[in-house]
């Protein structure tokens, strides 16, 4: 047979897509259950991380220790059904709180969402009772570069978080700094030598993310309210809210660079004086 | 029998597909700062060549001349999606170590390279054969860079400390260049170096 002819070759190329098309429906339809089984127990898997707790069954140990809640905007948290469980958590306009028992212990994790050099990059922050010190944190990335930026992942850097303060007269304050310039050891975290993008990506996320918890951070206990009404309300205020941070992030830039550009002219000035 | 040692053994030295062909250098540069990601890497790719080299040698006598780069494509991207697919069903934590890695075996030279110049003329078995060969081959040279650029450049291996806590102390400092990229390209120029100057045949008159 003449397989140089453009008949046959047509029919090949047809031929050959339609069975490759075939294999790859086939083959992700009958995988899907379980692949997404596998993501959500590994989010379960990164929450409990966040606690500290990386053995047993997680399956298991989150359904018996952490609930999981919506923070309304007057601070109160609103309780979600257990088969609601995301995999995505920081995405939504929605903020979810975890509240979990650790040893008898109340601790709060929080999901952060943001973008590192190659791509996203998210965490869960795990709070104490007062809201305010942090008990543990999980950072997980999708490419960060081996050996630089994908350190964040690793323990040595998610426990240097604990202990740290996250807000201060209302403000977040718990950042990572450039590697070696800690200057304030009770809020401030050394970030990755090499990974600097990705550092100052994790920054962003815990400052941006945190700070939509303002209201939930500051208030001394908040009883749970079992209530599924307001949701129209809590979405609005949360899309208010990252309006005015993304608002705030931009004044305050422009003022460094105002700043910045003002020392520069005096500094010019002063050398020409001189001269 | 001693051709089929012969098409095993020589992609792991004087025909090896990264320091002799210079094939898949880009793939060598991006998961060579670690040694484990640089054997899942290794490992991903041998398997993935020794499987396409069979499917196309079975092939090899009914792909029209025209379209067999596309066909070889095809084959080779079809096989890497299966395979991460399945990974992430069933090895969960085996496909977030691949990550990435499973977007550049598509891309790797070595994989056309291989699949145009041995699978479109040789039989199945010298195939599979020859993927082995040519995928530890790359192997090999992903771990050599990879254990120097780890050791040097964050002191360990496989994430343990190698460099004790004393030798920091007298002053040692771990050479973050290790780290970049660019190191690693310029590691693979010294194997290079050494295997020419070890084999005068590779070497042009």
């Amino acid at each position: 047979m003449n397989t140089n002819s453009n008949s046959y070759t047509i029919g090949y190329a047809a031929i050959m897509v339609i069975i490759v098309a075939f294999l790859l429906a086939f083959v992700s339809s009958s995988l899907k259950e379980m692949q997404t089984e596998n993501v959500k127990l590994d989010t379960k898997k990164q929450i409990l991380s966040a606690l500290n707790i990386t053995e047993g069954d997680a399956a298991a140990n989150y359904e018996s220790m952490v609930k999981d809640y919506i923070l309304n905007p007057d601070g109160s948290l609103t309780a979600q059904p257990a088969d609601s469980f995301q995999t995505k958590y920081a995405d939504t306009t929605k903020l979810h709180v975890f509240e979990c028992l650790v040893n008898g212990e109340k601790k709060y994790v929080f999901p952060v969402r943001g973008a590192g050099l190659w791509g996203p990059i998210w965490g869960y922050v795990a709070l104490n009772d007062d809201k305010n010190t942090v008990y543990g944190t999980y950072f997980g990335h999708e490419g960060e570069t081996p050996g630089l930026g994908a350190e964040i992942a690793k323990p040595a850097f998610s426990k240097s978080f604990l202990d740290k303060i996250v807000s201060r007269d209302g403000n977040i304050v718990l950042s990572v700094v450039k590697n070696g310039k800690v200057q304030d050891a009770s809020c401030e975290v050394d970030g990755i030598s090499g990974g600097t993008i990705t550092s100052t990506g994790v920054n962003n996320m815990l400052q941006s993310c945190l700070k939509r918890y303002k209201s939930f951070l500051s208030s001394s206990a908040a009883p749970a309210v079992d209530a599924n009404s307001g949701a129209t309300k809590l979405e609005a205020a949360a899309a208010d809210s990252t309006v005015k941070a993304v608002c705030s992030e931009a004044k305050d830039s422009a003022k460094v660079a105002c700043v910045n550009l003002v020392d520069t002219v005096k500094k010019v000035v002063k050398e020409e004086l001189n001269k | 029998m001693s051709n089929l040692k012969d098409t095993f053994l020589t992609p792991l030295g004087l025909n090896n597909p990264v320091a002799v062909q210079v094939l898949g250098i880009c793939s060598a540069l991006a998961v060579t700062a670690q040694l484990e990601p640089a054997i899942v890497m290794g490992l991903s790719v041998t398997i993935i060549l020794a499987v396409a080299n069979v499917v196309i040698s079975l092939l090899r006598n009914t792909i029209p001349n025209r379209i067999r780069i596309i066909v070889q494509l095809v084959v080779v991207a079809t096989l890497v999606t299966i395979v991460s697919e399945v990974l992430k069903a069933f090895a969960y934590d085996v496909s977030v170590a691949l990550s990435v890695y499973v977007g550049l075996i598509i891309t790797n030279c070595i994989l056309m390279g291989r699949l145009e110049a041995f699978a479109m003329q040789n039989g199945p078995i010298d195939s599979l054969i020859d993927g082995f060969g040519n995928g530890l081959g790359y192997a090999i040279i992903l771990v050599i860079v990879a254990a120097i650029r780890e050791l040097f450049g964050a002191g360990c291996l496989f994430g343990c400390q190698i460099i004790p806590d004393c030798v920091y102390e007298l002053g040692y400092m771990n050479c973050g260049l290790m780290l970049m990229p660019p190191m690693a390209l310029i590691i693979l120029g010294c194997i290079i170096w050494f295997m020419r100057a070890k084999n005068p045949d590779l070497q042009e008159k």
